[in-house]
């Protein structure tokens, strides 16, 4: 704590003598939302000198929801509909490891089938969420057709969810227990189709946004987070990986069937927004392999989800697991006092964790920067809220 | 699609029609014929077959073809119709309207979208008249503390501007409205009123996002003013005078774009610069500052400088095409007579006809080239475009000075040189 206080000192320190140069009166004070165009549900305030923001205060809290409180008033099963609220377009991973946690709570294990059919929505959605967030990455940058295509794209990923779940955005899919129901028939070969598809894309975008020089002037070596500060400031995800510790929660950690798959873990070393921008595209690519071992090594048939008792319930106790989601390591932790429903939940996001970067690579970098910074710091204005 | 309301009578809808017949007949007899006539008394009519022309007999002969013919040919030679309708404003904004259109459908097709389809039966073709009815219907809002007089001249300065520069391009041989000898100088001239005009805009707002964007537009189109002139300068080298019309005749036979490839690039960026088009739409960058000085626009405030931007776009991609592409040269491809055998006094001029084509067709596809970035590229951050504008730019043009300067000396174009004609 006393290493960020301090971090965050310097900080402003830094911000100080830019303006001490300079005349107070000089300073702009801009509020960058909620209604601004570049900023979501989300407010910060900055202050500038000419081209230079010299301050900046992130303001979260427009669409708090209590999801917490709201999850001591219902029992383990009714939790997962509203759980997913915080972040629609990564619905499965929200739920996955509450799912894990209660499954600890209340001892129940899921069949092998159920296992990799959570495993495989959990690869599908989170292409989806990166899908969107690289779309809005475009768009921010003024590069509408870096909008078009993965909002199109994501259609695949969106289709392919909708025949898994029966839902297209919110799908309540996991459960305590495994998953709600089985793939359909025929699931196998169309997702085969599909991601073959969407690899061929995936090389399109590389030629139109990431290899565009353009774009590489605008984010190398823009709002680089070095090692250190990201150990310090404890970033996850995406952004972590981009300064260059390969972290994650499916390889340090792994849960599920995890262990069985044979992945790469994905990152960068510059720090930069170019890398922050990056890795979350090299992620898809591996998500493309991971969803093509999935699908091979998954038993042809068996259960796919538990049988439950009405209202589990399990010794009185806690329990804390995280998953590897679209922006980072996503925890819960329960404590149950032996009834059906939870005593307290807390839920910690990656969202949450990587705004708190946000001042440090903003102070000194440039005004047109701000878009390129904040939103490659994988950012879920909604789910920090909670 | 087409849905009647609940209490849908047939004999209302008719009566409605019938009152809407009666309203414009009486309005028309009362008020417009009377109008038509005074302005027809203080027009002057031009004589045919040697009685003057009076109004009464100007719609007397209207129903006659033969005896219209002098009096439209009388009337396409006159001022106002250069003005107001061919080379001048209303061919630019059909240009304008057709550039809006294409550059739906062309992004569209490039993002794997269908564009506007509904607005019309082909392909959503009144979108526009969609667009611009919403923004006409629109309540103006002007922000407190606004500096109310600049507020509401600046929109219609940026369009008269834009109209200013678009009636100095030449469309074909001998039509442009204002036919200076210091054409090229005069278009530059007009060009620096727009920073001027989005400064003033931007302050007169009493905002802060539209202060940084006007900023952005004044640094942005200072930056690129100087490399857009001097990639217009081999041009005038070559063809020995500053006048459009000369210019575009100057290349009959060779364009001017294969002798100076590199000035037309920088002509091009800088035009690109000039009009706000991404990569260079800094002064609205969106997801920066807003809608940078279009902030604090609204309803037809902000419609009247899209019409003043696109306008501007047809004005420079016509420029790009008299200075580069050869103006209206092309092979004639229209017949000289359409009615062979007709010997009275005619109105259709095979080599007219045939510029205005090779003209519009040119500056449409220039306007898809302007369109084009769009498309594929990000925005520039404001010092990258800077260094762009005052480094890379104008030396670039540079080159090309010299380039010209060494053909006129070794005589191979410019006056009197070996491929000039």
């Amino acid at each position: 704590m006393e290493n960020l206080d301090q971090k965050f000192n310097e900080t402003i320190k830094m911000g100080l003598e830019i303006v001490k140069e300079t005349e107070e009166d000089r300073l702009m004070t801009l509020s960058v939302g909620p209604q601004h165009p570049g900023s979501g549900h989300f407010r910060f305030t900055i202050k500038v000198d000419g081209d230079y923001v010299v301050y900046c205060d992130p303001d979260p809290g427009y669409v708090h929801r209590g999801e917490e409180k709201m999850c001591e008033y219902r029992n383990f099963i009714q939790n997962i509909p509203h759980l997913e609220r915080p972040v629609i377009h990564d619905s499965t991973n929200i739920t996955y490891s509450y799912s894990l946690a209660v499954e600890e709570l209340t001892n129940i294990q899921v069949p092998l089938r159920g296992q990799y059919i959570r495993a495989l929505a959990s690869e599908l959605n989170r292409q989806v969420y990166t899908l969107y967030w690289l779309g809005i990455y475009g768009i921010f940058l003024g590069h509408s057709t870096m909008f078009m295509w993965p909002v199109g794209d994501r259609e695949l990923f969106i289709d392919l969810l909708e025949a898994l779940t029966g839902a297209r955005v919110t799908h309540a899919f996991n459960i305590p227990g495994g998953v709600r129901n089985d793939m359909p028939e025929g699931f196998k070969e169309r997702c085969l189709r599909q991601v073959a598809y969407f690899e061929k894309r995936l090389d399109e975008y590389e030629d139109i946004f990431y290899n565009n020089p353009l774009f590489r002037q605008r984010t190398e070596g823009v709002g680089i987070l070095t090692k250190e500060d990201a150990i310090k400031l404890g970033v996850t995800g995406s952004v972590l990986r981009a300064s260059g510790i390969p972290f994650d929660v499916r390889k340090a950690e792994p849960y599920d069937i995890y262990n069985e798959i044979d992945f790469k873990v994905q990152y960068m070393k510059t720090g930069d927004s170019f890398a922050r921008s990056m890795v979350p595209f090299l992620d898809m690519r591996e998500s493309c392999q991971i969803i093509r071992q999935l699908l091979d090594k998954m038993p042809q048939s068996g259960e796919v989800r538990a049988k439950l008792q009405p209202n589990p319930k399990g010794p009185a106790g806690e329990s804390y697991k995280r998953v590897e989601s679209g922006r980072g390591a996503l925890g819960y932790y329960i404590v149950s006092d032996g009834t059906p429903k939870p005593y307290r939940v807390k839920l910690s996001v990656g969202s949450f964790r990587n705004i708190l970067a946000l001042p440090y690579l903003l102070i000194g970098s440039k005004l047109a920067d701000m878009p390129s910074i904040y939103w490659s710091l994988n950012y879920w204005p909604v789910e920090a809220d909670r | 699609m087409a849905t009647a309301p609940k209490d849908f009578r047939f004999g209302n809808f008719v009566g409605s029609l019938i009152q809407l017949i009666f309203w414009i007949l009486i309005i028309v007899t009362l008020v417009g014929l009377p109008l038509i006539f005074i302005i027809l008394f203080y027009v002057p009519l031009p004589p045919v077959n040697g009685e003057v022309l009076t109004p009464y007999l100007f719609f007397s002969m209207m129903v006659d073809p033969t005896r219209t013919i002098p009096i439209i040919n009388f009337m396409i030679h006159t001022d106002m119709f250069r003005v107001a309708v061919f080379p001048g404003f209303s061919y630019a904004a059909l240009l304008a309207a057709a550039t809006i259109f294409i550059e739906r459908k062309f992004l569209a097709k490039m993002q794997l979208r269908i564009g506007p389809l509904y607005a019309g039966k082909i392909e959503g073709i009144l979108q526009l008249i969609a667009d611009g009815l919403k923004l006409i219907s629109k309540e103006i809002i002007v922000p407190s503390g606004a500096d109310k007089p600049i507020f509401w001249t600046a929109p219609v300065a940026f369009v008269v501007t834009a109209a200013a520069v678009v009636s100095l391009i030449p469309a074909a041989p001998g039509w442009v409205v204002a036919d200076l000898d210091v054409g090229i100088i005069a278009v530059f001239a007009f060009l620096g009123f727009f920073p001027l005009i989005a400064l003033l805009f931007s302050w007169a707002s009493n905002s802060k996002y539209p202060f940084i964007g006007g900023m952005r537009a004044l640094h942005q189109m200072i930056a690129f003013e100087i490399p857009f002139i001097l990639s217009a300068l081999p041009v005038v080298i070559l063809a020995g005078s500053l006048n459009l019309t000369d210019m575009a005749n100057a290349q009959y036979s060779y364009w001017f774009v294969f002798f100076l490839p590199i000035s037309a690039f920088v002509f091009y960026i800088s035009s690109l610069a000039e009009l706000e088009r991404i990569p260079f739409d800094l002064p609205e960058a969106e997801s920066e500052i807003v809608a940078g000085w279009l902030t604090e626009t609204s309803g037809m405030i902000y419609g009247l400088i899209q019409l003043g931007t696109y306008v501007k776009l047809y004005a420079l991609a016509g420029l790009f095409v008299i200075l580069f592409l050869g103006g209206w040269a092309g092979p004639q491809i229209f017949p000289e007579e359409i009615m062979p055998g007709y010997t009275g006094e005619k109105i259709y001029n095979a080599t007219t006809v045939n510029a205005v084509f090779w003209f519009t067709l040119k500056t449409l596809g220039m306007i898809m080239l302007i369109l084009l970035p769009r498309g594929i590229n990000p925005r520039i951050r404001i010092d990258i475009l800077l260094h762009t504008g005052w480094y890379k730019l104008i030396v670039l043009a540079f080159i090309n000075i010299f380039v010209a300067l060494l053909l006129v000396y070794g005589g191979v174009l410019g006056p009197g040189g070996l491929l000039s004609t």
